[in-house]
């Protein structure tokens, strides 16, 4: 029974993973975000499956709010922008996919060697799950960094911080308070980044990050 | 008590700048704040001399960063230095009464001066790390704002760049030597800092971090460069106390970190001081000799002067180090009481040549001379001290230096061969710099003073008003009575040395005619009331054998013309004529002199030109080429400033990927 609850957590977060590779590897905008709310809801199942394993109630509750906000609130916003904005239907140019998910292999493998040895004392569900929680923002992060679309650099993020939530479940003893406080910062970022995301739109005539570099007269 | 009315007078004197600043439109606002000032000091200066009721006095208030407060202590150092700074503090106020007069926009230098003189006190007072440092910044900073009183000239401004730049980079390197200093566990006061122990290497480099931070203050070679730079931009009497007394700040400093907080010295400590120290003396020296401006010349005269300190602050740890604490004692004794007289004739002549800058708006020698007849007062008070920082007998300048050669010609009992051989290398230096220095001063007493006006504004010139004149009248006493009476000082600086080196010289007022005897009186001793006695003797009896056998009254005749038909007083000998020889011989080690000799050629009626170029070589081999390393690195880091927003988080994540890889292996 021990060692197939550790599995089925194992299973939950290797999905949360695999998702983000999915989102690596997404490059229209529509599937992105669909992805991103499977992202959110496999989060809030793990999470869930952590509370039920640690015996541990407010952690429900954190579930309840990934599942809340991640998987309903925001993308259904998402959604809701990107009609407004006419660019549903744009599929990103994003350039070597293929060196992409190499490189996001590597951060995978590079999180594993980091924390294996460095959590070798801790209980052996948190020890694998704070090793995919790091890579799950490693590939948050390559995201962010290989897009150019404002969308799914807000989905990057987005992706990135579902990473810390995961990393902060699985280490028993985070505290409501700053659970609850995280959740509503994501969210407040989102509306501030929702709000610039129109006014760039307003200016340029579309949300490409090279529109701004343009202004500020730099090398694009 | 000592301890809170100081620091009462310190916060008092922070209150009078901020008068300065709310009274400014008042016509007696500068005479005010000068008088309020001299006040203040001297109820420091009181309290530093009135006896304590502890050895060692201290207290924490309440203030900075919380639950830790600023430490204050007096101690006998910390006593002497107070006396030191607010004695000097005090002159130079009551000077600017008068001279604070002809200043034209006064909102300039009144609300910085008051917090000037509370910095000096605040950093000889602090007892913490975070004090000493805040204390440090604030009086550079209020030392700076001086400096740049008369910023319309594009020469100030630069002063200024110069001079903050160097302050920075000088409180940087304390930051980091009290950062070492206090360890990993970071306790900040310097009671604990003593208590604690470190390795070897870790004292070796708070030394060099100390020398670093603490020269850059006080002139120490290669830092000096801001000096020369900054004296002449200040007001007068702004100058006199960034000469004579903030260089003594930094002294302090010096002695509190390597003496007190470092714990005992190894004998290789006393390598960097006296090195530098000797190098700041010649370079000092020999810059001042071929300087033609007055109040450049003093700059450099103090970096000399500093040289000689730390000669004898390395001399006291090298003795200090083999548990040598007679010989120590007196090295420490010589250092401090070459503090206090170059504090006073330093003083002194600054404020002479800002009579001369007033009275006649020159600050070259080449363009004054014959300032006898048209400022008399101010000629004799400056020949004063002239004479006295010339080292001459029997004045004070002479007993201290001759105090560190009895230190020197006591160093062959020294064990290790380093320091043997070091030591005569560095008495070499000294004298060489202390005969250039009496030569430095005849040359520009003699060509400003002496001779016949070479300008209209020397002949135009008058002596300053009586705040002035009685400013310099009662250093010159003071000079003359450290002259003459040294037991009075040494026996005052002897229980500092007792605590800070572990010996003291012995009690000079025990000796018969108050004369004085650096280690035992069948070695060598001096008696300065017998040399005046003397000098007066001699010079009297020369005096009547002339007027009994020559002529008995004195007239005034014109000088020989050598036979030519009309000599103007351009013709007569200047100041760089009287350099020359120096300029010629050493020119081109020490500062890479070019003459250009630009000669019309036969049947061109133009002028002929003989142009003299001098360079600061530590300028050109040390400062331009890290200046031109700065600026290729800060044009190198420009392109991380126009990055797109993928290339920032790009930084970012491979900063990231780059640390987890190396926490990987």
């Amino acid at each position: 029974m021990e060692l197939l609850t550790i599995d089925i957590a194992h299973v939950l977060a290797g999905a949360l993973l695999l998702t983000s590779f999915m989102l690596l590897y997404q490059d229209r905008l529509s599937g992105l975000i669909n992805i991103y709310t499977l992202h959110a809801v496999i989060l809030s199942l793990s999470v869930a499956w952590q509370a039920y394993y640690q015996d541990a109630h407010h952690l429900y509750l954190t579930a309840a709010i990934a599942a809340i906000f991640k998987a309903l609130i925001i993308p259904f916003s998402l959604r809701r922008i990107i009609k407004r904005l006419r660019i549903h239907r744009t599929v990103e140019v994003v350039g070597g996919v293929g060196i992409t998910m190499l490189i996001g292999i590597f951060l995978v493998a590079l999180s594993l060697v980091v924390m294996l040895p460095a959590t070798a004392s801790a209980d052996p569900l948190s020890r694998e799950d704070i090793a995919f929680a790091l890579a799950i923002v490693l590939l948050g992060l390559l995201m962010m960094v290989t897009r150019r679309n404002v969308v799914s650099q807000i989905i990057g993020f987005m992706s990135l911080e579902n990473g810390l939530v995961l990393a902060a479940a699985g280490a028993n003893g985070m505290p409501l308070v700053v659970e609850i406080s995280v959740a509503f910062s994501i969210l407040i970022a989102f509306i501030v980044i929702g709000i610039f995301l129109f006014r760039i739109r307003e200016r340029f005539d579309n949300v490409d990050l090279s529109e701004l570099d343009r202004v500020r007269g730099g090398r694009s | 008590m000592p301890l809170y009315l100081a620091l009462t007078s310190v916060s008092a004197l922070l209150a009078v700048s901020v008068y300065a600043i709310v009274d400014r439109r008042n016509h007696d606002v500068s005479r005010n704040v000068y008088r309020l000032c001299i006040g203040l000091c001297g109820v420091i200066f009181l309290a530093a001399v009135m006896p304590r009721g502890a050895h060692v006095v201290s207290t924490t208030l309440p203030l900075g960063l919380p639950w830790i407060g600023m430490h204050f202590r007096i101690d006998v150092l910390t006593a002497f230095f107070l006396a030191v700074v607010n004695l000097g503090g005090a002159a130079a106020s009551a000077y600017a009464i008068g001279y604070g007069a002809h200043e034209k926009e006064p909102i300039r230098v009144l609300p910085f001066y008051p917090a000037f003189l509370a910095g000096m006190n605040l950093v000889v007072l602090a007892d913490d790390a975070f004090t000493f440092l805040v204390a440090w910044e604030f009086m550079s900073l209020a030392s700076w704002a001086l400096v740049l009183t008369h910023h319309h000239e594009e020469e100030n401004r630069r002063a200024g760049f110069v001079y903050l730049l160097m302050a920075s980079f000088g409180g940087f390197a304390l930051l980091m030597a009290f950062g070492v200093l206090g360890g990993v566990g970071g306790a900040y006061d310097f009671a604990s800092i003593r208590e604690s122990t470190r390795a070897g290497w870790t004292s070796g480099l708070v030394l060099a971090l100390a020398i670093v931070g603490m020269g850059s203050k006080a002139g120490l070679a290669p830092l000096h460069i801001w000096l020369p730079l900054a004296h002449p931009a200040a007001p007068s009497h702004v100058s006199a106390l960034m000469s004579g007394v903030m260089t003594k700040v930094a002294v302090y400093g010096f002695i509190r970190v390597v003496f007190d907080l470092l714990g005992p010295p190894a004998f290789w400590w006393s390598v960097e001081p006296m090195t530098f120290g000797a190098a700041s003396a010649l370079i000092g020296v020999l810059f001042a000799t071929i300087q033609s401006d007055l109040k450049k010349l003093l700059a450099y005269s103090t970096i000399e002067n500093i040289g000689v300190i730390f000669i004898a602050l390395g001399l006291a740890l090298a003795f200090k180090a083999n548990g040598m604490a007679l010989p120590a004692a007196l090295a420490f004794t010589a250092a401090l009481f070459h503090v206090f007289n170059h504090s006073l004739f330093k003083s002194l002549l600054f404020f002479g040549a800002g009579a001369v800058l007033n009275a006649s708006g020159e600050r070259s020698i080449e363009r004054l001379g014959g300032l006898i007849h048209s400022m008399p007062k101010t000629a004799f008070l400056f020949l004063g001290g002239c004479v006295a920082i010339a080292a001459l007998p029997p004045l004070n300048g002479f007993v201290s230096e001759w105090l560190v050669f009895q230190a020197i010609l006591l160093s062959p009992a020294l064990p290790q061969w380093t320091v043997k051989l070091l030591v005569p290398a560095v008495g070499v230096a000294l004298a060489l710099s202390a005969a250039l220095g009496a030569g430095c001063y005849i040359r520009a007493y003699g060509v400003a003073f002496l001779g016949r006006p070479r300008s209209e504004a020397a002949r135009a010139a008058h002596d300053p008003d009586r705040w002035s004149l009685a400013t310099m009248a009662v250093l010159l006493t003071l000079c003359l009575t450290a002259g003459l009476l040294p037991s009075l000082v040494i026996d005052t600086i002897s229980p500092v040395a007792k605590d800070f080196v572990g010996g003291r010289m012995p009690t000079q007022a025990e000796l018969s005619w108050l004369s004085i005897a650096p280690v035992a009186e069948s070695r060598s001793s001096y008696n300065g009331l017998l040399v005046f006695a003397f000098i007066l003797f001699s010079a009297y009896s020369a005096r009547w054998v002339i007027h009994k056998f020559g002529t008995a009254r004195s007239r005034r005749a014109p000088a020989w013309d050598c036979g030519y038909i009309e000599t103007s007083p351009m013709t007569q000998y200047t100041g760089s004529s009287f350099a020359q020889p120096i300029r010629r011989t050493l020119g081109v080690i020490a500062f890479s002199v070019r003459e250009r000799l630009d000669m019309p050629a036969p049947g061109d009626t133009r002028a002929a030109r003989l142009s003299v170029d001098v360079k600061d070589r530590i300028f050109d081999y040390l400062y331009a080429p890290l200046t031109r390393a700065v600026e290729s690195c800060a044009a190198g880091l420009n392109i991380l400033s126009l990055l797109t927003i993928q290339e920032y988080l790009a930084l970012v994540f491979a900063a990231l990927v780059f640390l987890l890889v190396l926490v990987a292996i």
